[in-house]
């Protein structure tokens, strides 16, 4: 029983990091039908830009004092690297994506795949290969409840996942940046006809998704406590089946994909091989494909006529 | 035909006004040279078969689609280069044929986009009240996802949310498009209602006959050109008109 809970603690962090970069993949493709291979290395960013904020802000000095990083410049990082992220997407939409906007839909998606690639090794050149490890923003501590081990890692990785979740759901539902995106999504015509002013929409979407994967990348280098340019390649593809799981283009969808998704990965760690662990997360996109196209919260839906 | 005897006001610059227009999609050419005016506070139809580029003007018009050639002025400026949602902040609107509606937004929300340019609060309630007086049963339905309404209602939210901005020019695309005929006179009463307050309208329509009842002129375009053009009452006397487009027999 213990070691169930803990597979399911393990699972629910893993998987809000999942879910966060699973809402910039499906946010995207919700409004430009694109799926936006570069998000992977827009989260590898993100993570980079929390070490170097950290970093620049004497956290190795603290470490070495044994002082403890405080809670104010944990924020002020996330929020740096939360920025850095939504600046490089929006760059990317806008030097990259919105001069192929228009053209037949395999042009956008090589497009992707270029820019994915490009990052790559632009952060193997300018990051350098080697792993770095990921300075304790958040010093760990454990908690054991009936012989389930928890961490204040795990528990901050959860909270600051559903903060930001919620967030992103006021955002969307009650701003009018929110109401822009959605009518976006649904008709882009129909939006400009609204007088929404539709590249800016669309900029201002792949610079929330960019921000919310930065704060994955950092929760990622906490979690995992080391970081590298090619980080991206498995966890954003993980990320990508979670939002196709939840229904791509459907937010709520993207962030139950996440949470499967980690979750079904941890309890096939413990229970059958941490050999299986990445291969469970392709078994269900092959299932979902095969049983659900839509996803579990998508629907099809008709054109009334 | 007479040139339209427009009820304009010596000098003052009508609300529309196109020159030449060219709408090319690809090879083809859809509009070739149409020109027109509208007045500020007329109701001018624009009435073809299908295919004939109304819908194609309307689009070049509000900037949806570019103009390959010719000039429009658009309440007192020039529209080349500027973006669909600049022009709608200048105070147009398009109704779209198909009406174009969020089908996953509730009925409230589809009107308060509507409103997106002003984005006030107090202005958009006042507005809100107003559609809701012109439509009575969008009220009702104000909590339903717009998807789920009748043909009729979804013209009615597609008017209604483009009251909201609190537009001095109104396209209308094919109200009367695929609606029953008893739906289609409650559309019509609200468009004349609209007209009433001072709403200049633009309105394109394949039911010849509603539309030159509704108008004050009329435009008449086949395959890419205006060929007949006058005051509405003049067009429904026209024996060619009456032949083509009226489905009489003219002696």
């Amino acid at each position: 029983m213990s070691q169930l809970l803990q597979q399911i603690v393990n699972g629910l962090s893993l998987g809000s990091i999942y879910a966060l970069i699973a809402l910039g993949y499906t946010m995207v493709y919700g409004i430009l039908k694109l799926i936006n291979f570069a998000h992977s290395e827009v989260f590898m960013v993100g993570a980079y830009a929390g070490y170097f904020a950290a970093t620049w802000l004497g956290i190795e000095s603290m470490e070495a004092a044994g002082q403890a990083f405080p809670l104010y410049l944990a924020v002020g990082v996330l929020l740096v690297a939360m920025a850095s992220s939504a600046a490089l997407g929006m760059a990317i939409e806008r030097l990259a994506y919105r001069p192929v906007r228009n053209a037949p839909r395999l042009t956008p998606l090589i497009t992707a795949i270029g820019v994915s690639l490009l990052l790559q090794n632009l952060g193997l050149l300018v990051f350098g290969p080697n792993p770095r490890r990921y300075p304790p923003v958040l010093k760990e501590v454990t908690y054991e409840l009936g012989g389930v081990v928890l961490t204040n890692v795990k528990v901050t990785i959860f909270v600051v996942t559903l903060l930001l979740m919620v967030g992103l759901q006021l955002l969307v539902h009650r701003t009018w940046t929110g109401k822009a995106m959605r009518a976006v999504s649904v008709n882009l015509d129909a939006a400009k006809l609204m007088g929404i002013d539709t590249n800016r929409t669309i900029a201002a979407t792949f610079g929330i998704g960019s921000a919310l994967a930065a704060a994955g990348g950092i929760l990622f280098g906490l979690d995992q406590i080391t970081i590298n340019p090619l980080m991206g390649v498995l966890t954003g593809l993980k990320a990508f089946v979670a939002a196709v799981l939840g229904g791509i283009g459907n937010v709520p969808g993207a962030m139950l994909g996440g949470l499967l998704i980690g979750l079904s990965e941890q309890l096939v760690a413990g229970y059958v091989s941490p050999d299986y662990r990445d291969a469970i997360t392709f078994l269900v996109l092959i299932a979902i494909l095969i049983f659900r196209p839509e996803g579990l919260l998508g629907v099809v839906r008709q054109e009334k006529v | 035909m007479s040139e339209p005897a427009a009820p304009r006001v010596a000098g003052a610059e009508p609300a529309l006004r196109v020159a030449s227009l060219e709408v090319r999609y690809g090879g083809i050419r859809a509009v070739k040279g149409v020109s027109l005016e509208v007045a500020a506070g007329e109701i001018v139809t624009l009435i073809g078969a299908n295919g004939a580029g109304k819908t194609s003007t309307l689009k070049a018009i509000i900037g949806l689609v570019p103009a390959a050639a010719g000039e429009i002025h658009l309440l007192g400026a020039p529209t080349r280069g500027v973006p669909t949602h600049r022009l709608v902040a200048r105070g147009v609107q398009l109704v779209p044929e198909g009406r174009a509606i969020f089908g996953n937004l509730t009925v409230l929300e589809n009107l308060q986009l509507g409103g997106y340019v002003s984005r006030d609060p107090r202005r958009l309630a006042e507005r809100l009240e107003r559609v809701v007086a012109l439509f009575p049963r969008l009220g009702e339905r104000l909590k339903q996802e717009g998807g789920t309404l009748s043909g009729g209602e979804q013209q009615m939210l597609a008017i209604g949310r483009a009251l909201m901005a609190d537009p001095k020019l109104l396209l209308l695309d094919e109200p009367s498009l695929g609606l029953a005929p008893k739906i289609v006179q409650e559309v019509f009463a609200a468009i004349r209602a609209v007209a009433a307050t001072g709403i200049t309208i633009l309105l394109v329509e394949q039911n010849t006959r509603l539309a030159l009842e509704t108008a004050q002129r009329a435009y008449v375009l086949v395959t890419g050109e205006i060929v007949i053009s006058g005051a509405a009452a003049e067009l429904r006397e026209d024996p060619r008109i009456r032949a083509a487009y009226l489905g009489e027999a003219v002696h």
